[in-house]
């Protein structure tokens, strides 16, 4: 029996543990973590839909069969490759020899103190969107650092995203429409609050989205600003001081809020460099896997028997996560029969 | 004063903490689609008025919306209530009615 070996054991892993397995393989899902479930763990609910991000972890946890060989808290360190077979080394000493591998080890947040002129970890009501979420699980309105209700709070958009200045010129894809969704639970959780979103541009591409948008603005009456936040300061009350530039009036704008949301973005998972050195994989200027081509490889590499799915190949949608990692399982069941 | 061919235009910020909404308030109440606006511009293209003026009421909106009362004043009075910008308007806000309550919360009378 054909054994494959799934590093990363996010949405994405699960997903092509769960198909390859109903396919009979000796499947090794491979997770550094003590945890299955990656960041869609910690969210609360999912776009468009609002459905629960918990419930759809759980429901993958179970669908995942006693057959497959769950490893956590565990890394490749090495691999070697001879006669169409990898041997990868564990951290925890041991090894073990696979005909396929799949790459699904999803990305990073954008760690907002690098965009340090939006004055996370130094001004107290600055927070990310990552910490919103998790936030979310409590059903509390939202509070300053000072236990007063925010009465007033913006959403910054692309943090981390299409900035030349953090060496990240990508777009992360999610966050628009993160915002919004955010934006809107705020809103439900404090009425009567002032809420903006600034934004470069709003990428609300996928089905479903342009409806949120719209009922952020008709329902929620949510204040959508096109600009780009130039600095923070903070006020000696603690609140913040906005500066923008409103760019389709083309004036100056100042803004004093309560709370900051930093829309942080996707970046490549830590250990992505030293899997691409790895497996001899090339990474794009975005420093994210490239696949064989963007159309109709792009499960695919460059090297025999090595596969990508998720977040690892470029952000994506949890919708595209599961569809790329299912598409992928079918790619390996492709590649194992091959002869 | 010696006349330099330039004038020195100060910045305006528009500070948002003091933001006069009344206006704007006034007219989505009366006409909510106004909050459906996303500033395509469609309307300023087609709008008859704009031909021998500044008028487009994308720019009347986010004016509306900023508090820049004046402003919306000096562009709404070229309307002709010819009605195009509703033709073209994708996100149909009722851009007439819009502009009717805008007259009526400034008590502008109909040209
Ligand atoms: S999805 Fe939106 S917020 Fe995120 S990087 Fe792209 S444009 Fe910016
Ligand atoms: S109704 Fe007024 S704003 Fe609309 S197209 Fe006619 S003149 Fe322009
Ligand atoms: S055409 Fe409609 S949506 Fe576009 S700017 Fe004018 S009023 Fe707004």
């Amino acid at each position: 029996m054909s054994k494959i070996a799934i590093i990363g054991g996010g949405i994405a892993g699960m997903e092509a543990a769960i198909r390859l397995s109903a396919l009979n393989f000796e499947v090794h899902l491979i997770e550094k973590s003590f945890i299955l479930g990656g960041h869609v763990k910690n969210w609360h609910m999912l776009f468009p839909d609002l459905s629960s991000a918990t419930q759809l972890v759980e429901q993958q946890k179970n669908q995942l069969r006693d057959s497959v060989n769950i490893l956590l808290g565990i890394e490749v360190i090495r691999a070697s490759y001879t006669n169409n077979k990898y041997t990868l080394y564990f951290s925890d000493g041991s090894s073990n020899t696979f005909d396929a591998i799949i790459l699904t080890t999803g990305f990073k947040l954008f760690p907002a103190q690098r965009k340090e002129e939006y004055g996370y970890s130094i001004y107290s009501n600055v927070i990310t969107s990552a910490e919103l979420e998790e936030y979310f699980q409590t059903d509390k309105p939202l509070y300053t650092k000072e236990h007063r209700i925010a009465e007033r709070i913006a959403f910054i958009h692309c943090v981390g995203s299409r900035d030349d200045k953090v060496g990240n010129r990508y777009c992360s894809k999610v966050c628009c429409v993160t915002a919004v969704k955010q934006a809107m639970e705020t809103a439900r959780r404090n009425p009567g609050a002032e809420i903006y979103l600034f934004y470069m541009d709003l990428r609300m591409f996928d089905r479903q989205f342009e409806d949120l948008y719209f009922q952020a603005q008709t329902q929620y009456g949510i204040r959508f600003i096109r600009g780009r936040l130039s600095e923070v300061s903070e006020k000696p009350d603690s609140r913040l001081f906005l500066k923008f530039e409103d760019t389709l009036l083309g004036k100056p704008l100042r803004l004093t809020t309560d709370m900051l949301v930093l829309m942080v973005g996707m970046e490549p998972a830590e250990n992505t460099g030293q899997l691409a050195r790895l497996f001899n994989v090339p990474v794009g200027n975005d420093k994210f896997l490239l696949p064989k081509n963007l159309h109709q490889y792009r499960n695919l590499t460059n090297q025999p028997g090595i596969f990508l799915a998720g977040c690892v190949s470029g952000p994506k949608t949890i919708g595209e996560t599961l569809t790329d990692a299912r598409s992928a399982a079918l790619e390996v069941y492709n590649y194992l029969n091959r002869n | 004063m010696p006349d330099f061919g330039f004038s020195i235009q100060s910045s305006q910020p528009i500070d948002l903490d003091k933001t006069y909404r009344a206006v704007y308030n006034f007219v989505k109440e009366k006409e909510p689609s106004i909050q459906r606006c996303i500033y395509c511009g469609a309307c300023g293209a087609t709008c008859t008025a704009a031909n021998f003026s500044q008028m487009s009421l994308r720019k009347v909106n986010l004016l509306l919306l900023r508090g820049q009362i004046a402003e919306v004043r000096q562009l709404v009075e070229h309307c002709l209530l010819c009605g195009k910008c509703m033709l073209v308007c994708p996100r149909n806000v009722n851009t007439r009615k819009m502009i009717l309550l805008i007259h009526q919360a400034l008590k502008m009378p109909l040209s």
